[in-house]
């Protein structure tokens, strides 16, 4: 890589890691939830960018697809489904903000003191599980693919799983049924029987039904 | 080299430390966010997510500077994990706000009995 080249590189992590924790700043910030959302989609955009700085393209793709295209939207339609008062929300933000800050200067003392200790081991190349194969040879989106469906192969099919619980459990949750609601009923509409509902009558003429 | 040329190749060669700064930085906002709103449950999960984000940083910074690829393995599985925690998360929130109307972490009491 030459010079300059990693100059600009440089200088766009610089830009994109600033834009992310900005953003974050605005998640926390933000009077109204929508956008407190629409910050943490900024968020994660930058932290996608980041990503293809370091070479995981396909992580910073899936990460756009998964978390702007279907979390952040999720979030987005329970904060705008929700009525709630933003006003209210809002007591007690200053009473908790020295204590946040406290806990929050020192967990990133702790996290500074154990970066800053932190040396990679000597052997570390010689342990890695699946070395990252050339990127001029094989695209990174191949070679996670190559690993993931072979030698992870449980794994991946335990997170489909996660997601297939996450389902059923949030369709479960949701799902209510209202009484007094009319609604069509399919399967009652199929199982009406005329034995039940139509009765033959031998009405005498003069007489009428009484 | 002199010194200020060392000091402006250590600001412009991006090393792992740098990553793991911003993570370091995001997961704390993350902390600060959960306590900053106490009454928003939404804004709550919205800084769980942040703090997730920051944990995907380390490992794809760890997996690109190693060159390990099963750090970026690891990171779409916690992808899948996210989108399902956000998932349930937001579903007990909505079936919470109907039954309380609210949706202030002072009204989930009624498990204390």
């Amino acid at each position: 890589m030459g010079a300059g080249s990693m100059i600009v590189a440089s200088l766009a992590f610089y830009l994109f890691s600033i834009m992310a924790v900005v953003g974050a700043l605005n998640v926390i910030f933000q009077r109204n939830p929508v956008h407190s959302v629409l910050w943490l989609i900024f968020t994660f955009f930058n932290a996608a960018a980041l990503f293809v700085l370091l070479g995981a393209e396909f992580v910073a793709m899936i990460l756009v697809v998964v978390y702007v295209g279907a979390v952040a939207v999720l979030f987005l339609f329970v904060v705008m489904m929700l009525d709630i008062n933003v006003v209210v929300l809002r007591e007690g933000f200053l009473k908790y903000l020295p204590i946040g800050a406290l806990t929050g200067i020192i967990l990133l003392v702790e996290l500074a003191v154990v970066y800053g200790g932190w040396t990679m081991a000597p052997q570390a190349k010689a342990l890695r599980v699946v070395p990252t194969p050339d990127p001029g040879q094989v695209t990174n989106t191949e070679a996670l693919g190559r690993v993931m469906y072979t030698d992870y192969a449980y794994l991946f099919q335990v997170s489909g799983l996660i997601l297939l619980v996450a389902m059923i459990g949030a369709i479960v949750l949701t799902l209510r049924r209202r009484p007094g609601v009319r609604k069509q009923k399919i399967s009652d509409q199929v199982h009406r029987d005329s034995k039940d509902t139509v009765t033959l009558v031998q009405v005498q003429s003069g007489k009428g039904l009484s | 080299m002199t010194e200020q040329a060392a000091v402006a190749s250590g600001f412009l060669a991006i090393g792992l430390s740098h990553y793991l700064t911003v993570g370091a930085i995001l997961f704390t906002l993350g902390i600060f966010g959960i306590f900053l709103n106490r009454k928003n449950l939404i804004v709550i999960m919205m800084s769980i997510e942040l703090m997730l984000l920051s944990v995907s940083v380390n490992l794809v910074a760890f997996s690109s500077f190693l060159g390990d690829l099963v750090g970026q393995l690891f990171t779409m599985l916690l992808l899948t994990v996210a989108a399902a925690e956000a998932a349930i998360g937001l579903a007990i929130v909505v079936v919470f706000y109907r039954n309380r109307r609210s949706i202030e972490v002072e009204d989930i009491n009624q498990l204390k009995g």
